[in-house]
């Protein structure tokens, strides 16, 4: 597949597969991402720190007192040649609870009003798609998710908020994710998930990987509050929402 | 029994969080690796504690950081050009920074002011906090990390538990033979990773002119106002990943410097990026100060990485115990002190436009 070698400073380069939002290129990321991590953790690419998969390219990062730009690259050539002969690993599927009603939704009106079709049918083509976590980053477990179907494409708010509440469910341009913290925000919010996408205690501090598969499933707002009360408390293990994992499966058959 | 050793936190002063050299491997979930803005005085202040070079230490903005031990003695140590101040029993006196010393229980230390830059370290000996994924820095926005592990910045009343006087601790203090020069050369930046979404001439500008640090300036970053550098086209890319040091330049043409508590990824272009060894001098730079920036390759980065770990290595090898004798260190440094304005082009700098 086609690339190019990006510096980033004397401690990173990026190895850019394209320039858009397209499956494609996010299996190519994903498939040299898996490569290096396997070298990286055999031993087989000293000084390198961690990469970053995005939509369309990698970063690495290295210690430039351990090694340099050339030596990586001539370690790194060979992954990215055989880049183009990897199957993607198919992620974990997820579906996870969404109130699209009352607070939870105050955007929905005005999206269903922007967009000339009426609220329900918002939350149905919203619902009605299995999404692919292209990437995570922005905030720490933020998931950029796609595509969206057609109907729900809409650029981002002119006004951005200076508060989006955490759990908020959202789209823009395309994309859908939920905020895992509140932050400022300029997507348009149209629910709120229950389920905390980061936690530091749990071994996997980010519920969602880049390449998962994301459905969302309508809550009514009873359902949330208990869904939230029973999280807080710990009665309920996210990792339910969890309903295939294909990674886990293959490696335990290997 | 023995109170426990604390150390209280007075006031935190402009801003002062725990930070270590940060939490590696999760920028992959979105999480920076956040940790210490300059990586040199965090390693001084602790060889001078008897620390690990790499331990957690107190990371302060401007002055006003005012520190009290409590049930016994605490060595500290400062590193920064800082005015540093002692209440014990001989009233308050001023010292000079680059060196550690002991405060007894009911002692104070203050930082008056910076003389040159706005971060200073403390370390702190027997300074122990929990890490947090891997590191004690201090994330506020996702919260992990700080004194309690909660992402919590150092506030009024916060009293650090430390662990009982080692010998290293108990030793003589000491001092760093000479205060590090302060570095007036250009800010060396790689151009990319997204040089070629620029105007020919947007590079040159870059090299060409001063910068001034705008008021917004903190940990995550540094919004520089100066020479309008034009994009080429759109000035919106399709999100890619972010690394200290890039420098992403919105519509309006104006760079901001990415630091430790940065995004993981953005959606700007990134004309350049600061090379590792320039980006804690980049950092502690203070808003209305100017800089400029010269081009290098990556390879020439890699090169004057190696060569600042050298210097690193030499300042911290020239610690050595503290002279009994009284001498001024205040009048011995103050001939070392310079203002922080960063413009001279060093003698090691070619340019690469």
């Amino acid at each position: 597949m086609s690339h190019r070698i990006l510096d980033a400073g004397d401690a990173a380069l990026t190895i850019e597969f394209g320039n858009v939002i397209d499956p494609a290129l996010l299996a190519a990321v994903n498939a040299l991402d898996a490569a290096i991590l396997r070298l990286q953790h055999g031993g087989g690419l000293p000084g390198v720190i961690e990469s970053m998969p995005t939509f369309r390219s990698l970063t690495v990062f290295f210690d430039p007192l351990v090694t340099d730009r050339d030596t990586l690259l001539a370690a790194l050539q060979p992954l990215i040649d055989a880049v183009e002969h990897c199957t993607p690993t198919d992620g974990r599927h997820w579906q996870l609870p969404v109130c699209y009603e009352g607070e939870a939704a105050p955007d929905l009106a005005e999206v269903a009003s922007t967009l000339g079709i009426d609220a329900a049918e918002v939350v149905a083509l919203h619902s009605g798609t299995e999404y692919l976590v292209y990437m995570l980053g922005f905030l720490p477990g933020f998931p950029f998710m796609g595509d969206l179907a057609e109907r729900l494409h809409l650029p981002r708010r002119s006004q951005p908020r200076v508060r989006v509440p955490a759990g908020s469910v959202a789209i823009a341009t395309g994309l859908t994710a939920i905020y895992p913290w509140e932050s400022p925000g300029g997507w348009h919010l149209l629910g709120r998930c229950p389920v905390p996408l980061f936690d530091a205690r749990r071994a996997s501090p980010s519920l969602l990987a880049a390449g998962d598969k994301v459905r969302f499933v309508p809550v009514s707002a009873d359902e949330y509050r208990a869904l939230e009360a029973g999280l807080r408390r710990g009665e309920i293990d996210p990792m339910q929402w969890c309903v295939a994992d294909a990674s886990s499966a293959s490696e335990a058959a290997a | 029994m023995n109170a426990r050793t604390e150390l209280e936190i007075v006031s935190p002063g402009a801003f002062a969080s725990i930070q270590d050299d940060g939490r590696r491997g999760f920028r992959r979930i979105g999480v920076p690796w956040a940790g210490v803005l300059d990586r040199r005085l965090m390693r001084i202040a602790n060889a001078l504690a008897g620390r690990p070079e790499y331990a957690p230490v107190i990371e302060c903005f401007d002055g006003g950081l005012h520190v009290v031990a409590h049930g016994g003695a605490v060595k500290l140590a400062v590193a920064g050009d800082a005015v540093v101040e002692i209440d014990d029993t001989g009233g308050r006196r001023q010292l000079a920074p680059w060196r550690s010393l002991t405060l007894a229980a009911g002692e104070a230390l203050r930082i008056r002011k910076m003389d040159n830059g706005r971060i200073a370290m403390v370390a702190v000996a027997g300074l122990d906090v929990p890490a947090v994924m891997g590191s004690t820095s201090t994330y506020v926005r996702a919260g992990l990390g700080g004194a309690s592990g909660s992402g919590r910045a150092l506030t009024t009343g916060t009293r650090l538990a430390l662990a009982p006087a080692t010998d290293e601790s108990r030793g003589l203090d000491r001092v760093l033979a000479q205060a590090p020069a302060a570095d007036t050369r250009p800010i060396r930046v790689v151009p990319g990773p997204q040089a070629d979404h620029f105007g020919t001439d947007a590079l040159a500008t870059l090299v060409s002119g001063n910068y001034r640090v705008s008021a917004e300036a903190d940990r995550m970053g540094i919004r520089l106002e100066g020479a309008r550098l034009e994009h080429a086209g759109a000035a919106e890319i399709v999100s890619d990943a972010t690394v200290p040091g890039s420098i992403q330049v919105p519509g309006a043409g104006q760079p901001i410097v990415l630091l430790a508590d940065a995004q993981t990824a953005g959606g700007y272009p990134k004309i350049a990026t600061v090379i590792t060894a320039d980006l804690g001098r980049l950092a502690a730079l203070r808003p209305g100060q100017t800089l400029r920036f010269a081009a290098v390759t990556a390879t020439e980065g890699a090169r004057i990485a190696r060569a600042t770990e050298a210097e690193t290595r030499a300042l911290i090898a020239s610690i050595r115990p503290l002279p009994a004798d009284g001498v001024d260190l205040v009048a011995l440094y103050s001939s070392n002190l310079v203002d922080g304005v960063v413009h001279a082009l060093g003698p090691e700098y070619r340019p690469l436009y």
